[in-house]
């Protein structure tokens, strides 16, 4: 009995029994799975990736038809839940920019409104808004013959918006570039000016640089190229608009659903981000006699990031686990048609879920592996 | 440590014990039916107020509670969507699935499921709107279609508009529900479904004269009760437990004249009925297993007429689910 | 020598008081923010007054049929008539009264809970609780009818899974947050890997799973009612989030704590359940109001795998032949109650916050 006494030993049993325990579990399950699986006949295995999905999906970042298979619905349902995230992401974080700044606004009326915005949607299942949007919202809108007419370019309608869509040219390609080269540039004015400041302690707006040569450089190389822009407009022939770009209204709802739902989270996160910041901090700044937006731009912001970004990116996160709600409305998503449609054609539900669970799974990591990174980044230097 | 050991090895060996030998015996002990129905659909399975479950799918099951436990209301319905209810019958989670689900080769044969008949013999048509004067499936390229996803309809529309060149744009739901209310909102043109489900979701629209089903019909929907393979036992019950509804229909043995028929002498119907011959001792029933049936259930004409036939807001016409004898597909091999 | 005369304050000067001030202050103080202050009111009048309209003015209440909505405002007539569906679902009407007096119970019981200092038996009484309100809930003890979970429905349903997913979570979530404490290697490894892998994946993802495979993995014949895998799936999930609550509570806990524990001789359970826990969960509280309102939101979910919360009635009772295209109004009632019990929830837990602040001082 003096042995179990002892920490150590007593830890290791414990650690061997809890193993043993789940090793045996794992096998009870595992083995009544294969006895399920073999008994009723059910097939397993990775094959049915390559089988033929026989139907066909309406939004496809990639062309996809009947004749496809499996895999290719997954790559085209992991493309889509790529998409709705990274557009949900952005515009999150712009709204919930927005209203997180308004929140602490001098101004009564706006502080309210934005604490408002914050308390009824935070509040309210961001399932129920979508089917809200969905399913309210959509049904106002008109018919396609019926649609809201912008100049004859833009549609509006009960499927969706349709926009006018450029074609591929050289004149597209080098505007779409331009842009690219511009952000580029920008980020080494940014360092050049960062170190000027350094060591000079001359500043220089980069804000106001980059925003003249954002409209500078795409014009520019716009007439260059030959100002050549040419847009496929859609139009209405037999039921719906041909041509153009349509934005479907579950796209369309599953969007506002996750923007405006996340955007409450991330407007409190910057709130509790820029009040963190200490008020000498301020004060200090205001000593040295810097301007309003020296202040914010050299002394808070850099601390209210530190704080703010880390919940907000668990928001990123959130939303992108949100999105697979799509399968309430029909988005063609991975829940949606990899964890749905194909999981009901080839009925191999422990493979699909696997599957799924995984692509979850790895986003995950990867988010929080860059969250680890900006936290390790970020962390305040000790002196 | 050894409390939770010991613990363990008991919940495991409890466990282990309550698996058990057949679905006939499972059934009996529990006292009921679990059936897996659809749940929304009016005509085939639909739930009325109070929770009661209606339809032609929902009498599948009761003929089952009638012939195994005597007691057509011995049902535990489970109300599925077209995605989970394959995974819910292999689980083990229903015992029998009536829920509009077509019999194809893949199904029958690769999932581990047996059908054990057709119910109702279907085929998949398009609802639309009359205003947009469409008057056949052919004029239909360019269309939005709504589909309940989950299901071969999806497939066959897939096939029906390459056959014929056309394109089309699906929107796809989980629920019939969802379904039926995005059409109404004008999310699509047309709502594609098997020709009787067509019928019975109109009775949900608005304005129901507006809509008109197609005539075309572009595929072959045999629905019928599924049972999970490899318990041969309780297929041979829900495949007579159908049969005998048909086979009553056949010999005109009705809910009201069942009484009076246990005097026949005629010996097709003294067989149906039990009091000759060992049909419910074969399957290991009581020998009045189909009289139970079509005493508290119905022949097949009676639960047609009952749930989806001309007197129905459903409207529907025997067709391909007439007698044989009447120019129909309706056969029960013989009891005998 | 002077003397000491206390004088009289004086008031501020005038412009700095009253509302005329004020409203020069906080809404026009420069430019900039009148221009925000007029936009504000733009967006009021426009969002306020036509929903006013529709929901109240315009209007129907009285009434028990479609035709007595005339007046082309909302037709609260529906809500009026299902309100029995989307409370209990489909609970069969004449046994209702059992949902009632659970519910009655239950504020008998807070109202006791505020005179009852004793911990002890308050959690007793929790627990009695628990059975009574069980078997009223489920019934087939003492006569009375057993109704089985397919009948559950409406808030009721709503309610049962986020009040057990919140009690059946909260004793594995803080298992698994003292195993991620622990120094025990293996026992840590594998807590981490649950909390990491549910927290990684979307509730929807982990209800499918015990929907659709969870009756695999047992032997045929042994199964599970749905609304049960349902609870399985969630509480499994929330359990992770309880656990990474509390697992930030125990960092917040000084290491002196751990070494008083152990230089009194306490055992290890004595020491986390005694000196750690009660401390880590006063940190953790409003975190954990805060899991419990995205639970209570999460529990919508459930009608994705087919069972009939209060946001599947909306569908269901408007798919009623009689109240066809009411959603609007189901959606708008739904949403209400939906944010009333967060909202609350959400008040309570900014109090609780504050209050462990100023203790914190």
């Amino acid at each position: 009995m003096h042995i179990l006494r002892n920490q150590k030993i007593r830890g290791i049993i414990f650690q061997l029994l809890t193993i043993l325990g789940l090793l045996a579990f794992l096998w009870y399950i595992g083995s009544n799975t294969v006895a399920n699986i073999e008994q009723r006949g059910i097939q397993t295995g990775f094959d049915f990736l390559n089988g033929t999905a026989g139907f066909s999906i309406d939004e496809t970042p990639i062309s996809f038809s009947e004749t496809n298979t499996h895999a290719r619905v997954f790559l085209v349902g992991l493309l889509n839940t790529l998409i709705i995230s990274v557009i949900g992401i952005v515009f999150a974080t712009i709204l919930g920019l927005i209203i997180g700044i308004l929140r602490l606004s001098k101004n009564w009326l706006v502080r309210k409104l934005a604490a408002a915005y914050i308390d009824i949607f935070r509040n309210i299942p961001v399932l129920l808004q979508i089917f809200f949007w969905y399913n309210v919202v959509l049904k106002s809108l008109p018919g396609p013959r019926e649609s809201i007419n912008l100049f004859d370019t833009i549609f509006i309608n009960n499927r969706g918006f349709i926009i006018p869509q450029p074609h591929v040219n050289t004149t597209f390609i080098m505007v779409t570039c331009s842009f690219f080269v511009v952000f580029i540039i920008v980020f080494f004015i940014n360092k050049w000016a960062n170190k000027r400041q350094e060591e000079t302690g001359q500043d220089f707006s980069v804000l106001i640089a980059g925003l003249i040569l954002l409209f500078v450089v795409p014009s520019l190389t716009y007439f260059i190229s030959g100002a050549n822009f040419d847009f496929d407009y859609p139009a209405l022939k037999g039921f719906n608009f041909q041509g153009g770009k349509s934005i479907s209204p579950e796209f369309l709802a599953l969007t506002f659903a996750l923007v405006i739902y996340t955007a409450t989270f991330i407007a409190e996160a910057v709130r509790s981000g820029i009040e963190a910041v200490n008020k000498g901090q301020k004060e200090a700044a205001s000593a040295l006699s810097l301007s309003e937006y020296q202040s914010l731009k050299l002394v808070i912001l850099p601390q209210a990031i530190r704080i703010a970004i880390p919940p907000t990116i668990n928001q990123y996160l959130n939303l992108i686990k949100n999105s697979s709600l799509a399968t309430a409305i029909g988005y063609p998503e991975l829940v949606t048609v990899f964890a749905g449609t194909s999981l009901n054609q080839v009925g191999q539900a422990i493979e699909i879920i696997a599957i799924t669970m995984l692509v979850y799974l790895t986003i995950s990591l990867v988010v929080s592996a860059i969250l680890n990174w900006f936290n390790h980044k970020m962390r305040i230097k000790d002196r | 440590m050894t409390k939770f050991a010991k613990l363990s090895l008991t919940a495991f060996v409890l466990i282990g014990m309550s698996a058990t030998a057949g679905t006939l015996e499972d059934t009996k002990k529990q006292g009921f039916v679990k059936c897996g129905v659809d749940g929304g659909l009016p005509g085939f399975s639909e739930v009325v107020s109070g929770g009661v479950y209606k339809g032609i799918d929902v009498d599948g099951c009761k003929a089952i509670a009638a012939s195994v436990l005597g007691d057509a209301s011995k049902v535990k319905y489970v109300a599925l969507n077209a995605k989970e209810r394959l995974a819910a019958l292999q689980s083990g989670e229903i015992d029998i699935l009536v829920r509009n689900t077509t019999w194809t080769q893949t199904r029958d044969t690769s999932l581990g499921l047996n059908f054990a008949g057709v119910n109702y013999y279907d085929g998949q048509g398009f609802m639309i709107r009359k205003n947009l004067g469409v008057k056949s499936a052919l004029e239909l390229n360019g269309a939005s279609v709504c589909i309940q996803t989950g299901t071969t309809t999806e497939l066959n529309v897939a096939d029906y508009f390459r056959a014929n060149n056309m394109t089309y744009k699906t929107v796809a739901y989980d629920t019939n529900d969802q379904v039926i209310q995005s059409y109404e909102n004008g999310r699509c043109d047309i709502l594609t479904s098997d020709a009787s489900q067509l019928y019975g979701l109109r009775t949900k629209l608005k304005d129901k004269a507006n809509h008109i089903v197609l005539p075309e019909i572009i595929s072959k929907e045999p629905l019928g009760p599924v049972v999970r393979q490899g318990d041969d036992a309780w297929f041979n019950i829900v495949k007579w437990s159908f049969y005998a509804m048909v086979a009553a229909e056949e010999a005109g043995i009705t809910s009201k004249n069942a009484d009076e028929m246990l005097k026949s002498n005629n010996p097709e119907i003294k067989r149906i009925l039990g009091t000759e011959g060992k049909m419910g001792a074969n399957l290991g029933l009581n020998a009045d297993f189909a009289y139970q049936i079509i005493k508290q259930v119905g022949n097949y004409g009676e639960v047609f007429e009952r749930n989806v036939g001309t007197s129905t807001p459903l409207n529907i016409e025997r067709g391909l689910n007439a007698l044989w004898s009447k120019g129909g597909l309706q056969y029960s091999p013989p009891f005998r | 020598m002077a003397i000491f005369e206390q004088k009289k304050t004086r008031t501020a000067p005038s412009n700095t008081q009253g509302i005329i001030p004020w409203i020069r202050e906080n809404l026009f103080s420069s430019p900039l923010n009148s221009i925000m202050t007029f936009l504000g009111i733009v967006f009021l009048y426009w969002i306020i007054p036509p929903f006013v309209q529709w929901a109240y003015i315009d209007a129907n209440f009285s009434g028990t049929t479609r035709e007595a909505c005339t007046s082309g405002g909302a037709c609260w007539v529906f809500v009026k008539m299902k309100m029995d569906m989307f409370m209990y679902g489909f609970y069969p009407q004449n046994e209702i009264w059992r949902l009632k007096t659970a519910l009655g119970l239950f504020i008998v019981l807070l109202v006791a809970f505020k005179f009852i200092r004793n911990y002890k038996i308050s959690f007793l009484l929790l627990n009695i609780y628990f059975l009574v309100a069980f078997i009223l809930v489920n019934g087939g003890f003492f006569g009375l009818e057993h109704i089985p979970t397919d009948k559950w429905g409406g808030l009721m349903l709503t309610v049962v899974v986020a009040a057990v997913g919140i009690i059946c979570s909260f004793p594995i979530g803080i298992i698994v947050a003292f195993g991620r404490a622990s120094d025990l290697p293996i026992i840590r490894s594998i807590c981490i890997t649950y909390v990491e892998f549910i927290r990684g994946v979307p509730l929807i993802t982990i209800l499918f799973m015990s929907s659709i495979i969870l009756p695999l993995f047992f032997p045929e014949g042994m199964t599970f009612d749905k609304l049960l895998r349902a609870l399985i799936g969630i509480t499994l999930f929330q359990a992770a989030y309880v656990a990474e609550i509390i697992r930030g509570g125990l960092q917040s806990i000084s290491k002196g704590q751990y070494e008083a524990a152990d230089a009194v001789g306490l055992s290890y359970w004595q020491k986390m359940l005694l000196v750690i826990l009660p401390q880590a969960l006063k940190v953790a509280i409003p975190n954990l109001v805060g899991a419990f309102i995205s639970l209570f939101q999460d529990t919508t979910l459930v009608l994705i795998i087919g069972l009939f919360d209060l946001l599947a009635m909306v569908r269901i009772t408007a798919a009623d032949s009689t109240w066809l295209g009411m959603e609007t109004e189901g959606y708008v009632f739904v949403t209400f109650i939906f944010w009333a019990f967060c909202f609350t929830m959400s008040r309570y837990s900014q109090k609780l916050e504050r209050q462990f602040d100023t203790n914190l001082r």
